[in-house]
């Protein structure tokens, strides 16, 4: 098993027929992805990559059954597909665009609360790689020949250095059961803490690897989610040791701002929770292993 | 990006907050000119500079004078004042704004921030003004009050009566309260900020409600949209190698060690950091070329990164994912035959065509070190940045 994607999980695409929604739709269908189709408004009823394309996602979910998306629509307009996507009933939406506006994100946030916990959108992102279950499907933009099918699950917020990790373990022959990036901005539709839930009940992930970062509290409401409610191990890496307090470091979200964001904190406060630290960036691989062997 | 003092009252007033009259000036002449203009026997010039604790810097001087106005102005013109903000370089003042001075009876503490936690834009207030808002925190937390404000309706009068009250406002100054508030909130979520602050916003003795000093950050993001804000920006208050980056679409933040960072995506470059940490070097500064990677970045990342004198080596670490290794590989040995490169440079791939790469920068004649692994990279690039500076002390 995995978490929120397998093989039969039929995915549409928003921003199908752009350049890049093009191009990374195709990885996607290479890789082994039941994609179903996209939208792209104004070109409903053509065909794309051999598939139909839509106007609205309403139309895409009625005709192909899709529950899940991936959203690859320029910032301006991007909390709009996001907000288009919750309201055709689409499960799992992973949302690529970099350069959101904070305060779209804000409203976004506000208006999937309409809907009841239970139908309400999973959104990973924005500003994210994506997710993986290796072997089975994949949504986002990541090289899907760096990961290992296995038992580990892994959630990040950036993409590079989940690949990084991800290397490491295969070069070791350790798997991943699903991967999930959550992105770098500073409001996004979910966090470490969603995930480990979903983590703690698949049957198929054995232990958890978290990769944070300097800026915001959702390393330390993961800590504490951890200590209270999970019974597998969960290790984690934070970036940004070196990262001088008030400046932003890349992600839009990568910024010290107050007490508790930065590295050295974060880490003193998963520490305390039980969450195994994994010190250095090169040893991904090793401290996995290690972790394994112990269960 | 962050704006001036100035520009951020004439946007706050704009909404409705209530602000002491003033004018710019780029020369004492002007300034003393602002004064006579402004009228009245006493004026404050401030040094227009983006950072806060400009007073304890000595960049703000009441003056009782026109010659006095003339004499401040002349002091710090053309000078660049180092505060508790601005690292030791400081940053040059350009322009300043002169003006009329304000009897204070009370001094509060207004912010509003985009919340993390809440998600929200969050009212910060407190009656304690005049102090940063981490000192409030520290000395009296309880004197914080926090109105987190729900966004499908805005703030709401009873949200900013509740406020007015908390700070202590008198029946009388509550209507100019709730105005100055929500003159704040407005301009907030219709400017796409990510922070205002008032700090203080001032009673006056004869009852008035003043912002005596404001601050305003703005989403980078949300640029696109807010064309009038983008033609606020004053690059000769931002880091020149930050700025040059950024029009290149690197994103670079300078830093004090010697050990030169290109690496593309900011997590990976912040972890590459950290390794060079653990390994016993510093880095010069943080780097991300972004996830492609094309020859063309690495050539301009390489350019800016040699552009730091205080660089005694360069560590690329490029994951490569969509693209390869072997492109890469071709794009660094290019930038390097281009330029005129005199530190060492220790190159690590990893991720697609990772051997092919590998190879390709083993055969080149280009003077480069290779290393495999991300430990194995920082160890090297700490190395030779350690030889390099004591061949260099030597020669």
């Amino acid at each position: 098993m995995s978490i929120f994607l397998d093989e039969n999980t039929p995915v549409i695409v928003q921003g199908y027929t752009g350049r890049i929604g093009s191009f990374h739709a195709q990885e996607m269908i290479d890789y082994g992805t039941n994609v179903v189709g996209g939208v792209t408004p104004g070109k409903g009823g053509e065909l794309h990559l051999e598939r139909p394309v839509f106007n609205t996602v309403k139309d895409a979910v009625r005709d192909t059954g899709a529950e899940a998306s991936v959203v690859f629509v320029p910032p301006p307009f991007a909390a709009d597909a996001i907000m288009e996507a919750a309201d055709a009933g689409i499960r799992f939406c992973v949302c690529v665009t970099d350069g959101i506006p904070a305060q779209d994100m804000m409203r976004v946030k506000r208006y999937m609360q309409r809907y009841r916990r239970e139908q309400r959108m999973t959104l990973t992102g924005p500003n994210c790689a994506g997710t993986i279950s290796p072997g089975k499907a994949m949504m986002g933009i990541m090289p899907g020949h760096i990961y290992q099918q296995g038992n580990v699950g892994l959630i990040g917020r950036s993409g590079t250095l989940g690949y990084e990790a991800a290397s490491q373990m295969k070069a070791m022959g350790i798997g991943i059961s699903t991967s999930v990036g959550i992105g770098g901005d500073p409001i996004n539709g979910s966090a470490f803490r969603d995930h480990l839930e979903r983590f703690e009940e698949d049957p198929d992930t054995r232990l958890v690897v978290m990769i944070g970062e300097i800026g915001g509290p959702q390393e330390a409401e993961a800590a504490a989610y951890v200590r209270d409610h999970m019974q597998k191990p969960v290790l984690a890496y934070i970036a940004g040791l070196t990262a001088p307090r008030g400046r932003t470091m890349g992600h839009a979200g990568a910024i010290v701002t107050s007490a508790g964001e930065s590295a050295a904190e974060k880490v003193e406060i998963l520490r305390a929770a039980g969450v195994g630290i994994i010190m250095r960036p090169s040893e991904f691989g090793n401290a996995v292993a290690e972790a394994l062997q112990k269960l | 990006m962050d704006i001036h003092e100035y520009q951020a009252k004439a946007l706050l007033a704009d909404f409705g907050m209530p602000i002491a009259r003033g004018g710019i000036a780029y020369s004492p002449e002007q300034a003393a000119y602002r004064a006579k203009e402004l009228g009245g026997e006493k004026w404050v010039v401030k040094a227009q500079i983006h950072s806060g604790a400009r007073g304890k810097a000595g960049g703000i001087r009441v003056c009782a004078s026109e010659d006095e106005v003339m004499e401040a102005a002349n002091a710090l013109l053309g000078r660049c004042l180092v505060t508790n903000q601005t690292g030791p370089q400081g940053k040059l003042i350009g322009r300043l704004y002169i003006e009329e001075a304000t009897d204070i009876a009370r001094e509060i503490y207004l912010a509003f921030v985009l919340d993390r936690a809440f998600e929200r834009i969050v009212c910060i207030a407190s009656s304690s003004g005049g102090m940063d808002i981490e000192e409030i925190a520290e000395t009296d937390p309880d004197a914080i009050v926090r109105v987190p404000i729900e966004p499908a309706v805005g703030m709401q009068d009873f949200q900013a009566r509740e406020i007015a009250f908390a700070l202590g406002m008198e029946t009388t100054q509550l209507a100019e309260a709730v105005k100055a508030l929500k003159a704040c909130y407005r301009a907030f979520r219709d400017l796409d900020a990510t922070m205002v602050e008032v700090n203080p916003l001032v009673v006056t003795t004869d009852g008035r409600i003043i912002a005596l000093d404001a601050k305003m950050g703005f989403d980078d993001n949300a640029l696109f949209r807010r064309p009038q804000i983008s033609e606020l920006r004053d690059k000769s208050q931002e880091d020149a190698r930050e700025m040059k980056a950024a029009d290149r679409g690197l994103s670079y933040v300078g830093l004090d060690g010697n050990i030169g960072c290109i690496i593309n995506g900011a997590g990976l470059a912040m972890a590459t950091m950290d390794m060079i940490k653990h390994v016993g070097g510093e880095p010069a500064n943080f780097l991300d070329i972004g996830g492609g990677a094309s020859p063309e970045r690495v050539a301009k990342a390489f350019n800016l990164v040699l552009s730091d004198a205080g660089v005694d080596a360069i560590l690329v670490n490029i994951f490569a994912g969509i693209n390869r290794c072997d492109w890469v590989a071709e794009g660094v040995i290019q930038a390097m035959q281009k330029l005129d490169v005199r530190v060492p440079v220790v190159v690590r791939l990893s991720g697609t065509n990772v051997e092919l790469g590998r190879q390709i920068l083993a055969d080149s004649d280009v003077d480069l070190i290779t290393a495999d692994t991300l430990a194995e990279a920082a160890e090297k690039a700490v190395a030779a940045a350690r030889l390099h500076q004591s061949v260099s002390a030597e020669t």
